[in-house]
């Protein structure tokens, strides 16, 4: 990264930050400086190590090695608190409003002033005030409930708060994820007037065109270290992408040769409560298909519509020659299994066994536990699944293990169609190998396949077609051929999606 | 790499051991102390048979409430169940109807309040502590307008005889029915695919929804267990009184709850057995019992009863390991 011309010490400099968690290496080596009045624009793909620099930042982590400074002094949080007394405060995709109580109460919310034993509204009525004249918007009743807001106006408090806290360094993550284009528009009129202010923002986003768009400079992460950066102006969102990406391809997936046979899975113009829009896609037997996309595009909705689990507000949705309402129920009997992206919270009953787990949505209707040891004992064994016994409770299992036992569930089922959200996150090396194996044993078996993953490798290695959805409009299934990471990232991260033909 | 594996399953086997025979322990310490302090008087066979007689109303109760539980559920409206049951038993054997009827409409009565309670909360999608607090206060008002406010006492049937303690230590045909009942359930919950569902829902129900288990229709089936449990204890509680009463069983879906708990099973679900459960109501009868024998006033019982309660949910904590 060039040096800054001047010699005043950057607003906030961060050099060689490590950070790794047992054998997995979430940050190599990051540097970063950004100075007062800058909006720095941070950029990486999903799992570049974005959000874990930022908690190191936010005091939630300590770095392994490295060193932090702030105006020239070292900066060492330890608690989430040191990080707001430092100056530094983060605004998240998922805002922390307090719904119920006042715009006031959530902008001085743990900086209450005092006098005395007792808050000062007075006092407390001001700062928020002045913060959000601050920002352009003294209109905001200061005693409705900020659950009346809209999202817009909830992350405006969010920032409101920020201001009446005194923050030097304002952490951006996603701002515009959930915003509408005018909502964006005057989000980015706000972050110029922070600027003007000589506050420092760091702008987290995939979405390349806005990084160009209101950042000064930029730094991108990939696989956990700092690979470039410099001015804004001098990069274009093409260069900037080809930083996100340049990596080689690995050997570790496996795609026999295949041949599709007859349609298993049709999806016609679906659109979702909030997501996807429009979605239409075809899956055939002996096939892996491909959805790429950014984390939000709507994937997992898609997923989730598909299977049932959430509503279809518009088209059609038909798997062989079933159409009609979808129930997850109806689904397994269909033929049809899904993983979870998050095996912890939705995936797996993690105090249950991994016999309960493999054989719950087939169970007959007199169990015997010794029948479903046996059964998921033959899994168990296929997938090379570490663990002492069939019994064991799941929650006592690796990552990866469990993952296995999630994806054991829908062989067992002897489903024709998979449908896998994230399969490998969060996963060891050793276990993906395994998914990749068994995901192309059942397509040359004939199964069906539906892979969601932002590992843009991973797609690229395990996939027949490929089709990347962008801000919940899915846009055209092509061979994978046609695809590099280049252009998938270009696809997801334009402004404007590409509808289907 | 290995050794750190044995070691955790080591623990692992030694929590799951403490798991399925903690509650047992716990009795056989009670059991012992009280026994050492007070050999005469309270290790006889008619001790023992009273101190079961004592358990049986709870014990029925608790058969349910651990089906509940297990789900993630709660039922608070047990012991106003019990109170309707009776009063409606009463009323039936008022009208002349053979008791074998009767008690079979006690044990319908409480199945229909399970019912309400798991239409209420599938349907309106209530919680269900909200929908048995509000049921609790609504039986029991139920309970006093059926029975005009007073206790009905009607006339002498065989159902009267079902707690009556025989000659030499014999046990109430009401005891055995409560044990061959827990024995179903048990054997319900482990080897039947709905025994499997209700730990599943219980321990995740996004996962079992993700499963395709048709949660609506199991929650509604495990509510009308719990209740239907609630008209067995009615039944025992009417043989009891030998009659009817609306103000009878205050506080009783609380004993019911800490027997389930102290018996091993989690308020956050996914966890429980009944013969812990019933292993935890016997525990309390016990201690109540021994508690008289060592002359202690009722008082002291009552605290006594509290902290076991609590130290049976903080062993409960260790047994689970730290969990983050």
């Amino acid at each position: 990264m060039p040096s800054r011309p001047d010699s005043i010490p950057p607003r906030l400099q961060l050099e060689g930050v490590r950070k790794s968690f047992g054998a997995t290496v979430a940050l190599d080596g990051v540097s970063l400086a950004v100075g007062a009045g800058e909006v720095h624009a941070l950029v990486g793909e999903n799992g570049a190590g974005k959000s874990t620099l930022m908690k190191v930042l936010a005091g939630v982590y300590a770095p392994d090695a490295g060193t932090m400074q702030i105006d020239g002094e070292f900066y060492r949080p330890v608690r989430p608190l040191d990080a707001r007394q430092a100056g530094i405060v983060m605004v998240h995709q998922e805002l922390a409003i307090a719904p119920h109580l006042t715009v006031t109460e959530n902008i001085t919310l743990g900086a209450e002033p005092m006098r005395g034993p007792l808050v000062d509204l007075r006092e407390a009525r001001r700062l928020a005030h002045d913060a959000l004249t601050e920002l352009g918007r003294p209109d905001i009743a200061l005693d409705g409930p900020a659950g009346d807001l809209s999202i817009a106006e909830q992350q405006l408090l969010e920032i409101a708060r920020a201001i009446a806290l005194g923050c030097r360094v304002l952490v951006l993550d996603e701002p515009t994820s959930s915003l509408t284009l005018a909502d964006t528009e005057k989000l980015f009129g706000l972050v110029r007037r922070l600027r003007s202010q000589g506050r420092s923002v760091i702008y987290i986003s995939h979405f390349l065109e806005e990084v160009k768009e209101i950042s000064d400079r930029f730094t991108v992460l990939r696989d956990g270290a700092s690979v470039g950066g410099g001015r804004t102006a001098d990069a274009t969102p093409d260069e900037i992408a080809r930083l996100m990406v340049g990596r080689s391809v690995s050997e570790l997936y496996t795609r026999s040769p295949r041949q599709p046979g007859e349609r298993l899975l049709a999806v016609e113009n679906v659109a979702g409560p909030r997501k996807p829009t429009a979605a239409s896609l075809e899956l055939r037997r002996g096939e892996v298909l491909g959805l790429a996309g950014l984390v939000g595009a709507g994937r997992t909705e898609l997923l989730r519509a598909i299977f049932g689990l959430d509503p279809v507000v518009d088209g059609r949705v038909r798997v062989a020659a079933f159409s009609g309402a979808a129930t997850p129920a109806r689904r397994w009997r269909q033929g049809v299994g899904l993983v979870s992206e998050d095996r912890k919270i939705e995936g797996l009953a993690l105090a249950l066994s991994i016999a309960d787990n493999l054989t719950l949505t087939r169970l007959p209707a007199f169990v015997t536990p010794a029948r479903q040891a046996a059964d998921s004992a033959r899994w168990i064994e296929k997938l090379g699944v570490r663990c002492a016994h069939p019994l064991q409770a799941i929650r006592e299992l690796s990552g990866g293990n469990q993952q296995k036992v999630a994806v054991a569930r829908l062989l067992h089922h002897e489903v024709d169609v998979l449908l896998l959200d994230e399969p490998t996150r969060g996963v060891d090396v050793g276990a993906k190998q395994t998914i990749y194996r068994v995901i192309d044993e059942l397509a040359c078996s004939g199964k069906a396949v539906l892979v969601v993953s932002s590992y843009l490798p991973e797609l690229l290695g395990l996939c027949d077609r490929i089709a990347v959805m962008c801000r919940g409009v899915l846009g055209p299934a092509r061979p994978v051929a046609e695809w590099d990471e280049h252009k998938i990232m270009l696809a997801a991260t334009a402004t404007t999606p590409a509808r289907a033909a | 790499m290995a050794a750190t594996s044995n070691a955790s399953s080591a623990a692992a086997r030694f929590r799951r051991v403490l798991a399925a025979f903690g509650p047992a322990i716990g009795l056989f310490c009670a059991c012992a102390l009280f026994a050492a302090l007070r050999w005469r008087t309270f290790v006889t066979a008619d001790n023992f048979a009273i101190m079961l007689q004592q358990t049986a109303v709870i014990g029925a109760g608790a058969i349910g409430m651990t089906v509940v539980i297990i789900a993630g559920g709660i039922d608070l409206s047990v012991g106003s169940t019990v109170a309707l049951g009776t009063v409606a038993i009463a009323l039936l054997l008022q009208q002349h109807l053979p008791p074998l009827l009767a008690a079979l409409g006690g044990i319908g009565t409480g199945g229909l309040c399970g019912l309400v309670t798991g239409l209420l909360v599938t349907r309106l999608g209530l919680t269900p502590f909200i929908v048995t607090l509000g049921l609790m206060g609504a039986l029991r008002g139920a309970a006093k307008g059926l029975a005009s406010e007073q206790p009905i006492y009607p006339d002498d049937t065989w159902l009267n005889q079902l707690m009556r303690l025989g000659e030499h230590g014999s046990l109430p045909i009401g005891v055995w029915l409560t044990l061959a009942l827990a024995v179903l359930v048990a054997l319900m919950l482990r080897y039947t695919r709905f025994g499997r569902h209700v730990f599943a829902i219980g321990s995740n129900e996004q996962t079992a929804r993700l499963c395709g288990v048709p949660i609506e229709r199991q929650k509604i089936l495990i509510y009308v267990i719990g209740g239907l449990f609630g008209g067995v204890a009615a039944v025992l509680q009417f043989a009891y009184l030998t009659g009817g009463d609306p103000t009878t069983a205050v506080g009783l879906e609380l004993n019911v709850i800490a027997a389930v708990v102290i018996g091993g099973a989690s308020l956050s679900g996914g966890q429980g057995t009944v013969l812990g459960s019933l292993i935890g109501a016997f525990i309390m009868s016990v201690v109540a019992n021994g508690c008289t024998k060592l002359g202690m006033a009722n008082w002291v019982q009552e605290i006594v009863t509290g902290g076991i309660i609590v130290g049976a949910v903080f062993l409960d904590k260790l047994r689970q390991g730290r969990r983050d």
